[in-house]
C-alpha cells in the first residue's frame, strides 16, 4: 500500500487557485465526462494542480479541486493519498524515479540507483542539498525491454548503466538534458543490433473483397 | 516465422509517422465505414470466429465478451480501453500508444460499433505522459478528419473517444478498479457479479478491453476472421506482441505468430540467452504474475495459452522475463513479492496482510534465514490467500512464489542449510 505523509510536517501555502490557462484546461477535462459525473476529473485536476504548484500537491490545492468538482474534501484526500504520482510533500525541480522491479533489477538497476545516490549525495527518498533533485524508488514503469529505466519528471531515460546515469545527472545539472528515450544508442524497443522483423516497407493490408472502400458494402443495422 | 505482410503493428518501432497522414498510408481508417455497415452482429461474430482472446492477461474470448453487451439499453453504454499497462515485464501497449495510436482509435470505433456504445474512454497509466500525448493528438486529428465523433467515418454511427490519465496505481489495471478510478475514486476493485457488461462505468453497461485487443480488431475485421484464425493453433490464434526482457542479448518487443516455441522466439528475435541457451536458468513467460519455468521446460514449451497452462504457468501478457544462471532467483521473486505488497489496494485482508507476510518470509528465504518447515508453510499460506479476495491481484502475487517453490525448492533448502552452517560456525568461533 502507498505510504504518504511520513516525516516532518510540511509548510502548507495558505491558498491555491488555478491559473487562468489551467482553469481552461480543467474545464476541458470536466467536459469529457457526463453531467453530474464531474468527480471523474479529479485525477486530471490534481495533476494540473500539482504541476502548477511545482511538483507537489498542497492541501489548499486539494480544497480548490474539491470545490471545483463539488466533492467532499475527504473524497479528494482519499484519492490524493491513494495514487503514488501525487506528491504530498515538496520535491526537487527534477524528480528522479528509479525503477527497481525485477526486469530492471535483472538489467542492473542497482548500478543506476548507486549512481544517483553518489551523484546527488542522498539516499533513496532524499532531496539533494541544493534542493534541485529528489530521488525516489518506483515500481515497474512499463518499459521493461529498455531496462533499466530512470523517469525524470515526465520523461523516460532507458537502457541505462552506472556511467550513463552519471552523465545524465550531470547534463540535468547543467540544464542540458539529453533527448528523451534510450541512452544506449537505440531509438525504440527494437533489438539494438538491428530489426529481425518489419524489414519490408509497410503496405496497407489486403482487405476482404466485400469491404473494399468506396464499393459501398451492404447497409444493415449499423450502430 | 510470421511474414511482414501478416504483421498488424507495422509501426511497432516508431520508424514511421504516427500521425494521421502516416497511419492512412499504412492502411488505417481504410474501409472503416464499410465494416461498420456490415452491422453489429457481423462485427461481433467475425471477432468470435477469429478466436481472438483478450491480450491483457486473462485471455477471455473477445467476441464473446462483446456479445454480453445489451442489444438495447435506455442508459448510455461504454467501451473502456485498459491502457494501465503496469504488469512487470510488459511494455507492448506502450508501443501501440506512442507509435500506432490511430490503430487503437480505429479499433475503438469498430469495436464500439460492434457493441453499439456511445463513448469510449482510454485509461492510460499516468507515467506514460508522452505516450498519452500521442494518443490525445491522434484523437484530435481523428475528430478534425471526421473519423471520430458524430457520423464517424461518414457511417452514420456516433462515438466519442476520450483520453483519461491515471496517477500511478497497478490495481487500476484490474477492470473494476479501473472503473472506480475513472469515476474519480480510489482504484479499489468491485465485487463481481454484477459484471461490467451489466453494471460498469457510472452503473451503465461497459466493456473493458486491453489496448492490444482493441488495436488488432480492425485488422481482423478487414482481413477476415479466417486470416487471423489461420495463424497460431486452434484456441490460440493470431499474432501477438511479445516483450522479451532480462538476460537476453537483445531485449526487444516483437510481433510474432501465437504458439511460436519459446526458444525460437528468444533466439530469433532477442539474440538468445546471454551466454548461450545452456546458460538459461528460468523464464517468467507472461508477466510477473505467471509462475516461472525452469530451463528444461523452456526447451519445448510453446508461447500460447494452452501450452503454458499445461506447464502450470500462463501466457498472461506474453512478457518474457529471462533469467540466466547468474540470477539470484529467490531474490528475483522476492522483489516481485515486494511489488505486489506495495500495490495491494488494502481492501481484502488476505491480500493486505498476507502479501506483507509473504514478502517478509521471502526476504528471509533470500538469505536462508528460515527453517526448512517454513518453505512448505509459505506454500500453504499462499494457497490460503489465493482465491479469497475480490480481485486477482493476490492470486497473481502468490503464483510466482508457488512457481519458485515448485521448481527451485532445492535451492531454497540449500540456502537454509548454508545459513545454518555459517551461523553454527560463527557461534563456535
Amino acid at each position: 500500500m502507498n505510504t504518504h505523509g511520513e516525516g516532518a510536517p510540511v509548510a502548507q501555502p495558505e491558498d491555491f487557485e488555478f491559473a487562468p490557462e489551467n482553469l481552461e484546461r480543467a474545464k476541458a477535462h470536466i467536459a469529457k465526462y457526463p453531467p453530474g459525473r464531474q468527480a471523474s476529473a479529479v485525477l486530471p485536476l490534481l495533476d494540473l494542480a500539482q504541476r502548477q504548484s511545482g511538483g507537489w500537491l498542497p492541501l489548499a490545492a486539494m480544497h480548490h479541486v474539491a470545490d471545483l468538482l463539488a466533492m467532499p474534501r475527504i473524497r479528494v484526500y482519499e484519492v490524493a493519498t491513494f495514487y503514488t504520482m501525487l506528491n504530498l510533500r515538496p520535491v526537487g525541480r527534477y524528480l528522479l524515479q528509479a525503477c527497481t522491479t525485477t526486469p530492471c533489477w535483472l538489467r542492473g538497476s542497482d548500478a543506476v540507483v548507486a549512481a544517483c545516490e553518489r551523484m546527488l549525495g542522498v539516499a533513496m527518498g532524499g532531496t539533494s542539498a541544493d534542493g534541485r533533485f529528489t530521488l525516489i524508488e518506483v515500481e515497474c514503469l512499463g518499459a521493461c525491454v529498455n531496462a533499466p529505466i530512470l523517469q525524470v519528471n515526465d520523461d523516460f531515460y532507458e537502457d541505462l548503466d552506472g556511467p550513463t546515469t552519471e552523465a545524465l545527472i550531470d547534463a540535468l545539472r547543467n540544464g542540458k538534458p539529453p533527448p528523451v528515450g534510450s541512452l544506449g544508442g537505440r531509438s525504440s524497443s527494437a533489438p539494438a543490433t538491428g530489426k529481425t522483423t518489419l524489414t519490408e516497407p509497410p503496405e496497407p493490408p489486403a482487405m476482404q473483397a466485400a469491404l473494399q472502400p468506396g464499393e459501398g458494402g451492404e447497409k444493415s443495422d449499423a450502430g | 516465422m510470421l511474414a511482414d505482410r501478416d504483421r498488424v503493428f507495422t509501426n511497432l518501432y516508431g520508424e514511421h509517422d504516427w500521425h494521421l497522414e502516416g497511419a492512412l498510408k499504412r492502411g488505417d481508417w481504410g474501409g472503416t465505414k464499410e465494416v461498420i455497415h456490415k452491422g453489429r452482429d457481423w462485427i461481433v461474430n467475425e471477432c468470435k470466429e477469429s478466436g481472438l482472446r483478450g491480450r491483457g492477461g486473462a485471455g477471455f474470448p473477445t467476441g464473446l465478451k462483446w456479445s454480453f453487451m445489451p442489444k438495447t439499453s435506455d442508459r448510455p453504454t461504454y467501451l473502456v480501453v485498459n491502457a494501465d499497462e503496469s504488469e512487470p515485464g510488459t511494455c507492448k501497449d506502450r508501443d501501440i500508444l506512442r507509435n500506432d495510436p490511430h490503430k487503437l482509435l480505429e479499433g475503438c470505433v469498430l469495436a464500439g460499433a460492434g457493441m453499439g456504445v456511445g463513448a469510449a474512454y482510454i485509461y492510460v497509466r499516468g507515467e506514460f505522459y508522452n505516450e498519452a500525448t500521442h494518443v490525445q493528438t491522434a484523437i484530435d486529428e481523428a475528430y478534425d478528419a471526421g473519423l471520430v465523433g458524430k457520423n464517424a467515418c461518414g457511417s452514420g454511427y456516433d462515438i466519442d473517444i476520450y483520453l483519461h490519465r491515471g496517477a500511478g496505481a497497478y490495481i487500476c489495471g484490474e477492470e473494476t478498479g479501473l472503473l472506480e478510478s475513472l469515476e474519480g475514486k480510489k482504484g479499489q476493485p468491485r465485487l463481481k457479479p454484477p459484471f461490467p457488461a451489466a453494471v460498469g462505468l457510472y452503473g451503465c453497461p461497459t466493456t473493458v478491453n486491453n489496448v492490444e485487443t482493441i488495436a488488432v480488431s480492425p485488422a481482423i475485421l478487414k482481413r477476415g476472421a479466417k486470416w487471423f484464425a489461420g495463424l497460431g493453433r486452434p484456441r490460440n490464434t493470431g499474432t501477438k506482441i511479445f516483450c522479451i526482457s532480462g538476460h537476453v542479448e537483445q531485449p526487444c518487443n516483437v510481433e510474432e505468430e501465437m504458439s511460436i516455441p519459446m526458444r525460437e522466439l528468444i533466439e530469433r528475435h532477442a539474440g538468445g540467452v546471454r551466454g548461450g541457451w545452456d546458460n538459461l536458468l528460468a523464464v517468467i513467460p507472461g508477466g510477473s504474475s505467471t509462475p516461472c519455468l525452469p530451463a528444461p521446460v523452456c526447451d519445448t514449451v510453446l508461447m500460447d495459452f494452452d501450452s503454458l497452462v499445461a506447464e502450470k504457468s500462463g501466457l498472461g501478457t506474453a512478457a518474457l522475463i529471462v533469467m540466466d544462471k547468474s540470477t539470484d532467483i529467490v531474490r528475483a521473486i522476492a522483489r516481485l513479492s515486494a511489488f505486489y505488497k506495495h500495490e495491494s489496494c488494502g481492501q481484502c485482508t488476505p491480500c493486505r496482510e498476507g502479501l506483507g507476510w509473504v514478502w517478509r518470509v521471502m526476504e528471509r528465504m533470500v538469505k536462508g534465514e528460515a527453517s526448512v518447515a517454513e518453505v512448505d508453510m509459505l506454500d500453504e499460506v499462499t494457497r490460503e490467500i489465493e482465491g479469497h479476495t475480490i480481485c486477482a491481484l493476490a492470486d497473481g502475487a502468490v503464483w510466482p512464489v508457488q512457481g519458485l517453490i515448485r521448481h527451485f525448492k532445492p535451492e531454497m533448502l540449500r540456502r537454509i542449510e548454508e545459513y545454518r552452517a555459517t551461523a553454527t560456525r560463527r557461534a563456535a568461533e
